[in-house]
């Protein structure tokens, strides 16, 4: 009941926003120019998508993210579990995560554009660099946490090396920490992936800088309900992919 | 024929804050095989730490401890701890095949050999559960069944019951009573509980002071299976409580 409720009520506020949204433009406190009524959007989405352009920027988006977010979150991992297994490691490379971390991921975007051009590459490089450090921070710390009478099981059991020690309990038992890191990243790679294509990258990025420039808001705000649609759809896939990962939790 | 454990002038101790600590100092403690020894003393007295030292988790500041296991055996020794520690992440039936799987034993092979020691435990259903599933005691069981499963030639157990509540305690008791004389494995225990040392025992080995030294080694010629309430072990827990109060107010 208070479930039904619960939803009831989130309908009830999507659905008044949604009012409010529509009402002011149609009344005209703001100019329908700047700010297209939810109620043309459908009609946009369909221009847009007959048209080709909308896949095509969809695809393109996508695969920078897919391989932004791996080659950034596979970095961080790797060294996340070196750092976090190897204090030595940790130490040595102290001062310069401290020099690198705050560096926001957007500040790289002049030196990927002269590494890599205006090119997919660069706006793959902006992204990994975006989720790095939160899947390095994640992943270190949930490797350094793991309890330590584990570690004792396998040593008890014969397991010495530092190759059996990570894949029979550290990667395991730091798995839910991981995972909560590559969940931050998901969302952040979005960030970055707009960020990277307002730059000329091709892209749902580019094509809203384009929609924007010829002041067709509503193009614009077909982009933004679409990137808000794979979110949604990345971040469901993500969370039932952890359920089941993380199944033996109670 | 020679004992299966003979440790020689084994001594451990380390630093801390400038201070030398000494654990164990110069213990001498033969093991033959196949004997059901139980080490009871207080807490801190080095119990744990002798059995950590067998089974390499702790290393030894001097003396020798030398295992005449037969050398083909990877496994040697398995430990029972205190805490179940089994891996979360885990079935209960892979838990107990997670030694093996360093042994080079084919998969199907593993499983038949955890499924054969859950049977051996009394949990022979409970394979498919995860651990957190599992009362302590099943929990305690399963523990078991993972050290016997590399078919260890000492079995050691450290405390093994102590956060059992009676009832379960008494039934595992029963239970590694059963599987060793079934087995006929050397079994080295570690308690602080007088009557469940007297119960198991075919010697128990008191360690007292600091550093733990062996106060007394009294041997428990006792028929199995035993009754609990047997007066022959009531006596011997007795003087044996005897002995332990003895050496705490000499030290």
């Amino acid at each position: 009941m208070t479930r039904l409720r619960a939803t009831g009520l989130a309908l009830l506020g999507l659905l008044a926003f949604l009012c409010v949204w529509e009402a002011v433009p149609r009344l005209d406190l703001v100019n329908p120019a700047f700010l297209p009524p939810p109620s043309t959007i459908p009609a946009a989405l369909l221009k847009e998508i007959a048209s080709g352009a909308w896949l095509v920027a969809v695809i393109e988006s996508l695969s920078h993210y897919v391989v932004g977010l791996g080659v950034g979150a596979g970095a961080g991992m790797a060294l996340g579990i070196v750092a976090g297994m190897f204090r030595s490691f940790e130490n040595l490379t102290a001062w310069v995560v401290r020099l690198l971390r705050p560096i926001p991921g957007l500040a790289w975007v002049p030196f990927a554009i002269i590494w890599f051009g205006v090119e997919p590459r660069a706006a793959v490089f902006i992204i990994a660099v975006g989720v790095f450090w939160i899947v390095f921070f994640a992943t270190q710390g949930a490797v350094r946490s793991v309890d330590r009478d584990l570690v004792e099981v396998a040593q008890a059991f014969g397991y010495r090396s530092a190759w059996s020690r990570l894949t029979k309990i550290l990667l395991p038992a730091a798995t839910p920490g991981i995972l909560v890191g590559l969940r931050t990243a998901l969302g952040q790679a979005w960030m970055a992936v707009v960020a990277a294509e307002i730059f000329g990258v091709p892209g749902i990025g580019q094509r809203m800088m384009q929609a924007s420039s010829l002041l067709s808001t509503d193009i614009v705000v077909v982009y933004m309900l679409t990137m808000a649609a794979l979110y949604g759809l990345f971040d469901t896939a993500f969370v039932a992919l952890q359920g089941w990962l993380l199944r033996w939790r109670p | 024929m020679s004992p299966i454990i003979d440790i020689k002038g084994l001594s451990l101790a380390y630093e801390r804050d400038g201070r030398q600590n000494v654990i164990l100092k110069e213990l001498d403690l033969a093991i033959p095989r196949g004997q059901f020894l139980v080490i009871v003393g207080e807490s801190g007295v080095g119990k744990s730490t002798l059995l950590r030292v067998l089974i390499d988790l702790a290393k030894p500041s001097g003396g020798t401890v030398i295992v005449n296991a037969d050398p083909a055996n990877e496994t040697p020794m398995a430990l029972v701890f205190q805490d179940a520690r089994l891996l979360p992440w885990r079935k209960v039936l892979a838990n107990v095949a997670f030694g093996l799987e360093r042994l080079g034993i084919p998969k199907p092979e593993r499983c038949a050999r955890a499924k054969k020691m859950l049977s051996l435990v009394g949990l022979g259903d409970l394979g498919g559960r995860w651990p957190h599933q599992l009362s302590g005691g099943q929990r305690q069981r399963v523990a078991l069944a993972r050290a016997l499963a590399v078919e260890p030639e000492v079995l050691l157990m450290d405390e093994p019951f102590s956060a059992l509540d009676s009832f379960t305690r008494e039934g595992l008791q029963d239970e590694v009573q059963r599987i060793q004389q079934a087995t006929g494995k050397t079994v080295l225990f570690v308690t602080h509980d007088i009557d469940e040392a007297v119960y198991l025992a075919d010697r128990v080995v008191v360690l007292a002071g600091a550093p733990g030294r062996i106060a007394a080694d009294v041997t428990i010629d006792q028929p199995r299976p035993r009754a609990r309430r047997d007066a022959a072990l009531v006596e011997a827990a007795r003087q044996l409580r005897g002995e332990l109060s003895r050496r705490s107010s000499d030290l």
